[in-house]
């Protein structure tokens, strides 16, 4: 049982290693991080039997091409696309070896936007702050891939996962529909700005990344003029800078932010949010929270 | 004592504290004190409950919890039941913790940054006088932000505030401390930056190989001095 490497063939147009983040930190400025679509993420782990948290590659769009040093089951899941071994087609969402030397190469997203590539042991590069997650807001971990880089495969076993789940695809969304927990700041905006949000017709702009899901749509009114002293963000957070244009904070957000969030999208809906290609149309759907004990009235 | 918000249902009593506590999705709160010494205060007392096991709320197991200190508020995230959490705060009146609770950095600085001038002089001061300011007050890390490691350090008194750059530098130096509005930090890896800059630290304030890897975080009181 060794170890080996991936060299990078392809690296596409954004594929970054990615686990479970490293949550804990908000606290000294660091992001959370972490695979944007974790449901896909944990499957493609335990489909070539690795613990949950093992390090992927969480591509983007364009896919990517790596070759490993040594005979590896890899599994291709979250956004669909074609997979080839040395050229023959291979199943997505199914676990394949992959001879020491060939090509693994993972196509463009048919539906969906961002794979998960799993490889038994992991892709083993150093640790920060107990992840190896790319952290692409603040830098820590490892850069992206490039064309011709190496990276470390952690020690698996060559044969066969145990016996795995099916795949579930995703179906093919229309719209992307977030459901949104009014709060900390909906009292920042006007009646009618949460009427918009509710009804108003957005889309994911192409401006998005792994840091948040930027809408294009009717902006959204605030109700008093001045500056909210920056505050702790939470993941999903919508928040609204001064364009109106709500955004929704992904893995990599800013752990504290000066535009006030108008409400917050449920962390389950976010693997759908990271699914999302620029274009898609999006509906909020706010949710009725009951008001905490010393909230202000208006909630 | 005046109430975190005009519309806060907050009021228990004369010298009680008054919490707005916000929703910030299904496992968070964010709870607005009426100042910042209400939030640090705040938060050294979540952080005690926090480590003595008693947070109401608190998460289970798998979760983590999230506490971050902000200018006038408090994030508590990844609560098992926020509402418990929310409910239990409205009878807190945590005393304002003592100024070296979470340690204390010394931080040698060469005070010959290139706004060092121009704060003297709003200061009225020379710049000798603003390094004899500086290396006399004990500054408090009253949160992070901005880039890992970086602690907003209050401490100066509010007619020592001075404005940001009209424009922004687009790379200050690792080490340069600098103020901006009621702050003053140090900046712990190049970076662009506005704030105005004094001097010069050789310290390192953030290395992932080191543990813990930030050497300011919230509550920890800072000293400069200076540095010959």
């Amino acid at each position: 049982m060794t170890a080996g490497e991936l060299r990078v063939v392809r690296a596409g147009a954004l594929t970054t290693v990615q686990d479970l983040g490293r949550p804990g930190y908000a606290h000294l400025g660091v992001p959370r991080s972490g695979a944007l679509d974790l449901p896909a993420f944990r499957t493609a782990n335990r489909l070539v039997g690795n613990a949950e948290g093992a390090a992927c590659l969480e591509t983007t769009a364009t896919g990517c091409a790596v070759r490993p040093s040594r005979t590896v089951l890899a599994v291709v899941t979250g956004a669909a696309c074609p997979v080839r071994v040395e050229g023959r087609p291979a199943a997505w969402g199914a676990p394949v070896l992959v001879p020491a030397g060939a090509v693994l190469d993972v196509g463009a997203a048919a539906w969906g936007l961002r794979s998960y590539v799993a490889f038994a042991g992991g892709v083993d590069v150093p640790a920060v702050l107990g992840s190896r997650s790319a952290d692409l807001l603040s830098g820590l971990g490892p850069a992206p891939l490039s064309d011709g880089g190496v990276l470390p495969l952690g020690a698996g076993r060559p044969g066969p996962a145990r016996g795995a789940d099916a795949v579930p695809h995703a179906g093919l969304g229309a719209e992307l529909v977030l459901p949104v927990l009014p709060g900390p700041r909906d009292d920042w905006f006007t009646p009618a700005a949460l009427r918009t949000l509710a009804t108003g017709r957005y889309q994911v702009s192409p401006q998005s990344n792994r840091i948040g899901l930027r809408t294009l749509g009717p902006g959204l009114e605030r109700s008093r003029d001045g500056e909210l002293p920056s505050e702790g963000m939470v993941l999903g957070a919508v928040q609204v800078p001064p364009d109106g244009h709500p955004v929704v904070f992904l893995a990599d957000h800013p752990t504290t932010g000066g535009y006030p969030v108008v409400g917050v999208v449920p962390r389950d809906s976010l693997a759908a949010a990271a699914q999302a290609p620029p274009g898609t149309p999006v509906r909020f759907v706010p949710l009725r929270g009951r008001p905490l004990t010393n909230s202000p009235t208006r909630l | 004592m005046s109430r975190g918000s005009p519309d806060g249902p907050g009021t228990a009593g004369p010298g009680a504290r008054a919490w707005v506590a916000r929703r910030a999705g299904a496992a968070g709160v964010l709870v607005e004190a009426a100042d910042g010494k209400q939030a640090q205060a705040l938060h050294a007392e979540v952080l005690r409950r926090r480590d003595e096991g008693s947070l109401p709320g608190a998460p289970g197991a798998d979760e983590v919890l999230e506490v971050v200190p902000a200018a006038r508020t408090v994030l508590v995230d990844g609560l098992a039941d926020p509402d418990a959490f929310a409910a239990a705060l409205s009878s807190w009146e945590p005393a304002p913790p003592a100024a070296d609770a979470a340690g204390t950095v010394e931080l040698p600085v060469r005070f010959d940054g290139p706004d060092l001038a121009e704060v003297a002089r709003l200061w009225g001061t020379s710049p000798e006088g603003v390094a004899r300011r500086l290396t006399a007050t004990v500054f408090r890390v009253a949160f992070c932000g901005f880039a890992p490691g970086f602690g907003y350090l209050t401490g100066l008194p509010e007619e020592l505030d001075v404005p940001r750059r009209a424009t922004p530098r687009p790379s200050v130096a690792a080490g340069s401390v600098g103020l901006a509005g009621p702050y003053a930090g140090v900046y712990p890896r190049a970076s662009p930056g506005g704030w105005q800059l004094v001097g010069r630290t050789d310290a390192v304030l953030w290395d992932t190989g080191r543990d813990p890897a930030a050497l300011l975080s919230p509550g920890t009181a800072v000293r400069f001095t200076e540095q010959g």
